[in-house]
C-alpha cells in the first residue's frame, strides 16, 4: 500500500529525513518511535503534503502512484488521513459543517452519493457515542475551546467518519489521560481490518499497550535505525532511546 | 504555496460583467438648474419637489467634496455626468412582467435573479430598479391588503405627496453632506415604503438595483416609514455590468421608525469593483440613516459589501426615543484595488438607548479596508449602552485594514465597549481543511464564511444564501 524508498527530506535546507525505507502492507499497523527531533512529525507531514517540506531524494508510492506531486486534498481523497498532533482551531465554522463537508468530499471522489443532513446525523451520532463525545460538540466551532482530550477525540471521530486506507496518527496519545486513551484506542481498534493500515507516531510505548502494532521502527537522526515486532517497543521503554541511537 | 493559493482564488474575474443593449432616454451630461427643472418636469413633480431640489442644488454649489475619509480617487468632473437616464418604455410603464422588455428579464436571469421564481418561491415583492425608473413592481395587491405602500419614489410623489412632503429630508436633510445634497438635487427614482400603524408587513420587501447606461450617475432615493407598532424587513441587493469608466453612485436612504416600530434593512452590494489594476468600477458614496423617533423603536442595518471600486458608507441610527435600539452588522470585503471606508454612527439621545456594532472587514489582494465609526452619547441619554466589535481578516501581504472608532460620551451613566481584532488565515488552518479532502478554495471560503457568520445570521434566510454566493464571486471560491 505504502512504499517509501530512500527518502530524504529537508526543511529550510536542513536535512531532517536522511534515507527512510518503509513498506506498509494492507491491514498492517506500524509504529514509529523515536526521541524528539528525530523526524517523526516530518514523516507525517511529508506523507500528507504539508508546505515547507522538500523531498531531495527518494520516492513515496501510495497504491502504486507517486505521492510527491499530489495536492494535500487529493492525498486525503485517495485515502490518507492524518490525526494531527495539534488540531487547529477554526473560529466560526461549526464542527458538524466541517465534518459533513469533509465526508462528502471523500464520498464524491469515491463515486458515492453525498449524504444529506439526516443521513449524516445518524452516522455521526453513532460514531460519537462510541467515542463518548457529547452532541453539543457538533455545534461548536472546530476545536475552539476544546480541551486537549476533546481535540484528540475529535480527530479520531474524523478518522472514523472518513474511513481512510492509511491512517497516520501523530502523537495522538500525548496529553491524554488513561480513560481518554482507552476510548480512543477502542475506536481505532474497531477500525482495524485486513485492508486498512495504520502508522502510529509516538514517543511512548504506552499507546502500544492499547493499539498493538505488527511492526515497530525506531527513528533517530532521520533514519530508521532498528525495526522489529511489538517487543521492540517494550525493550525501548526499558533501555531508553540513547542506547538504540548509540548502537 | 498557501498564500499563493489564496491569491489565486481571490483573483478571479467579476462574473456579472456584461452590458444589456437597451435604448435609453438619456440627457446630455452636465448639471445646472435647467437640468434639475427638466428632471422634475419629466417626472411630472409637484412644485414642492422642484423647490426642494433647487434649494439642494444651490446649497451644493457652495460645498466641496469631503476629504476626511481614507479613500483616494481622481477628481470627479460633475459636469461630465449625465443626470437622467430611463429605459425607453418609461412613458408607457408595463402593467405586468409580461410587458417588461424581454432583454431586461434576460439581464436579471443572467444575474441569477429569476423574478418569476422569486415571486413564487420566496414570497418576496420585487421592485426592480433598472437604471433610474422602476419597471417591475409586484405583489402590490397583497401588500395593499395590509395597507402597506411599496412603490417607486416617483409613484409616491404622485400618489402620496403628503407623506413624501412630511418625511423627505427629515432624517438626511438636503444640506447634510456633499453627496447627499447632490442626490437631493438630482435623484431620479428609488423606493418608497410606508407601513401603517400596527401592521407587520406580510412580505419581505426587496429591491434589486442595477446600474447600466454608460456615463450615468445613479442617484437613488429610498424612504421607509414605519408607523407606531409596525414592522418591516427590507432587502436591497445589487450587481452591475462591467465597463471601463468609473461610475458615480450617490444614494440616500432614510428610515423613520416611530413608537414601538421596527425596521430591518439588509443590503447585499456587489457592484463592479474595477479590474485587478484598479481600472473602472463604481464609486459608491452613500448616505444611509435611520431615526428611532419614539420610544422602543428599533432600526437594524445589515450590510454585505463586496463590490464597488470605492465604498464610502456609514449607515447610522439616531436613537431619539427612550429605550430605542440601533444595530449595525457589516461585512466589507475589498479585493484587488478596492477601497472601503465604512462603518456607522450611533447617536444616543434618549434614555436607556442601546446600540450594537459588529463589523467584519476582509482584505485581499491590494484591497484597502477601513472601519470608521462614531458612538455618541448625549447628555440626556442616561444608561445608554453600546457594544462594538471590529474584526479584520487579511488574506494577502499587500492589503490593509484600519479601524477608526470615535467615541464621545457626555453622560456619566453610559457604558461603551469596544473590541477589535486582526487575523490572517493561517497555513495550519488551510492544511487542516485540505488534509480532510476540502480543496484550498473551499477551505478559504469556509473560513471566511465562519468569520462573517455573526453578520450573515442577521440576514433573512434567502438573503443569507445570496450573500454567501456573492462572497464566492468576490473571493471566488465556494462558500457553503
Amino acid at each position: 500500500m505504502l512504499t517509501i524508498e530512500n527518502l530524504h527530506v529537508t526543511v529550510e535546507d536542513k536535512a531532517i529525513l536522511r534515507g527512510i525505507n518503509l513498506q506498509i502492507n494492507p491491514g498492517e499497523v506500524h509504529a514509529i518511535m523515536g526521541p524528539n527531533g528525530s523526524g517523526k512529525s516530518t514523516l507525517a507531514n511529508i506523507l500528507t503534503g504539508r508546505d515547507g517540506y522538500n523531498i531531495t531524494a527518494g520516492k513515496i508510492m501510495f497504491d502504486g502512484k507517486p505521492l510527491a506531486d499530489m495536492a494535500p486534498e487529493d492525498r486525503a481523497r485517495a485515502g490518507i488521513f492524518l490525526a494531527l498532533q495539534y488540531p487547529v482551531e477554526i473560529p466560526g465554522v461549526t464542527n458538524i459543517y466541517f465534518l459533513k463537508t469533509a465526508v462528502n468530499e471523500i464520498r464524491k471522489t469515491q463515486g458515492l452519493a453525498e449524504l444529506d443532513a439526516m443521513d449524516f446525523m445518524t452516522l455521526v451520532k453513532a460514531k460519537m457515542q462510541q467515542l463518548k463525545i457529547k452532541d453539543e460538540m457538533l455545534y461548536r466551532a472546530i476545536n475552539e475551546g476544546f480541551s486537549g482530550g476533546e481535540k484528540k477525540r475529535n480527530e479520531i471521530l474524523q478518522m472514523m467518519l472518513l474511513e481512510p486506507k492509511l491512517a497516520i496518527m501523530d502523537e495522538t496519545d500525548s496529553g491524554l489521560d488513561i480513560d481518554a486513551l482507552q476510548i480512543i484506542s477502542e475506536g481505532v481498534n474497531a477500525l482495524r481490518d485486513s485492508k486498512r493500515s495504520f502508522l502510529l507516531i509516538t514517543h511512548y510505548q504506552r499507546l502500544l499497550n492499547y493499539i498493538v502494532p505488527d511492526h515497530v521502527h525506531v527513528l533517530a537522526h532521520g533514519k530508521i535505525v532498528k525495526s522489529g515486532g511489538r517487543e521492540l517497543a517494550e525493550y525501548l521503554e526499558k533501555v531508553g532511546y540513547e542506547q538504540i541511537e548509540a548502537a | 504555496m498557501s498564500s499563493k493559493t489564496i491569491d489565486k482564488i481571490v483573483n478571479r474575474e467579476y462574473e456579472h460583467g456584461f452590458v444589456t443593449d437597451i435604448e435609453t432616454d438619456t440627457v446630455a451630461p452636465g448639471l445646472s438648474e435647467d437640468v434639475i427643472r427638466m428632471i422634475s418636469a419629466k417626472k411630472n413633480e409637484p412644485e414642492f419637489m422642484l423647490e426642494w431640489r433647487l434649494r439642494a442644488f444651490r446649497h451644493w454649489l457652495t460645498m466641496t467634496e469631503p476629504q476626511w475619509s481614507s479613500v483616494t480617487h481622481p477628481p470627479i468632473d460633475y459636469q461630465k455626468i449625465s443626470y437622467y437616464s430611463a429605459p425607453k418604455s418609461d412613458k408607457d410603464r408595463p402593467k405586468s412582467l409580461d410587458e417588461v422588455d424581454p432583454k431586461l428579464i434576460e439581464t436579471y436571469n443572467k444575474l441569477g435573479i429569476p423574478l418569476y421564481e422569486q415571486q413564487k418561491l420566496a414570497g418576496v415583492a420585487v421592485d426592480a430598479v433598472f437604471d433610474s425608473v422602476s419597471v417591475a413592481t409586484t405583489f402590490k395587491e397583497k401588500l395593499a391588503e395590509a395597507g402597506v405602500i411599496f412603490c417607486s419614489f416617483s409613484e409616491a410623489v404622485q400618489n402620496h405627496p403628503e407623506l413624501v412632503k412630511k418625511y423627505l429630508g427629515s432624517v438626511v436633510p438636503y444640506r447634510d453632506n456633499f453627496f447627499a445634497t447632490l442626490n437631493s438635487a438630482v435623484f431620479t427614482d428609488g423606493s418608497f415604503c410606508y407601513i401603517p400603524k400596527g401592521v407587520r408587513c406580510p412580505l419581505e420587501l426587496s429591491t434589486y438595483f442595477r446600474i447600466n447606461a454608460a456615463n450615468t450617475g445613479q442617484f437613488e432615493r429610498t424612504l421607509i416609514i414605519a408607523e407606531e407598532g409596525s414592522y418591516v424587513s427590507y432587502l436591497e441587493g445589487c450587481t452591475a455590468p462591467m465597463r471601463d469608466e468609473n461610475q458615480l453612485h450617490a444614494a440616500v436612504v432614510e428610515l423613520v421608525a416611530l413608537k414601538d416600530a421596527e425596521i430591518k434593512y439588509s443590503t447585499v452590494q456587489n457592484w463592479y469593483p474595477g479590474d485587478e489594476h484598479g481600472k473602472g468600477g463604481i464609486y459608491n458614496f452613500v448616505t444611509k440613516r435611520g431615526a428611532c423617533r419614539d420610544a422602543n423603536a428599533k432600526i437594524s442595518w445589515t450590510q454585505i459589501e463586496t463590490g464597488s471600486a470605492i465604498t464610502w458608507k456609514y449607515p447610522s441610527v439616531i436613537l431619539q426615543g427612550d429605550n430605542s435600539v440601533g444595530e449595525f452588522y457589516s461585512v466589507a470585503l475589498t479585493n484587488n484595488r478596492q477601497q472601503a471606508d465604512t462603518g456607522t454612527k450611533m447617536i444616543h439621545l434618549g434614555k436607556n438607548t442601546r446600540s450594537t456594532i459588529i463589523s467584519k472587514g476582509i482584505s485581499a489582494g491590494k484591497g484597502h479596508n477601513a472601519y470608521r465609526g462614531l458612538v455618541r452619547v448625549g447628555p440626556a441619554a442616561t444608561n445608554a449602552r453600546n457594544y462594538t466589535q471590529c474584526d479584520s481578516l487579511l488574506l494577502s501581504d499587500h492589503c490593509s485594514a484600519h479601524t477608526f472608532p470615535y467615541i464621545e460620551v457626555k453622560n456619566p451613566t453610559a457604558k461603551v465597549e469596544h473590541e477589535a481584532s486582526t487575523s490572517k488565515i493561517s497555513d495550519d488552518q488551510l492544511f487542516y481543511c485540505r488534509q480532510r479532502g476540502i480543496s484550498a478554495e473551499d477551505a478559504v471560503s469556509m473560513i471566511v464564511n465562519g468569520f462573517c457568520k455573526q453578520v450573515f445570521r442577521e440576514l433573512p434566510m434567502e438573503f443569507a444564501v445570496e450573500a454567501q454566493k456573492l462572497m464566492e464571486v468576490s473571493l471566488e471560491g465556494a462558500v457553503g
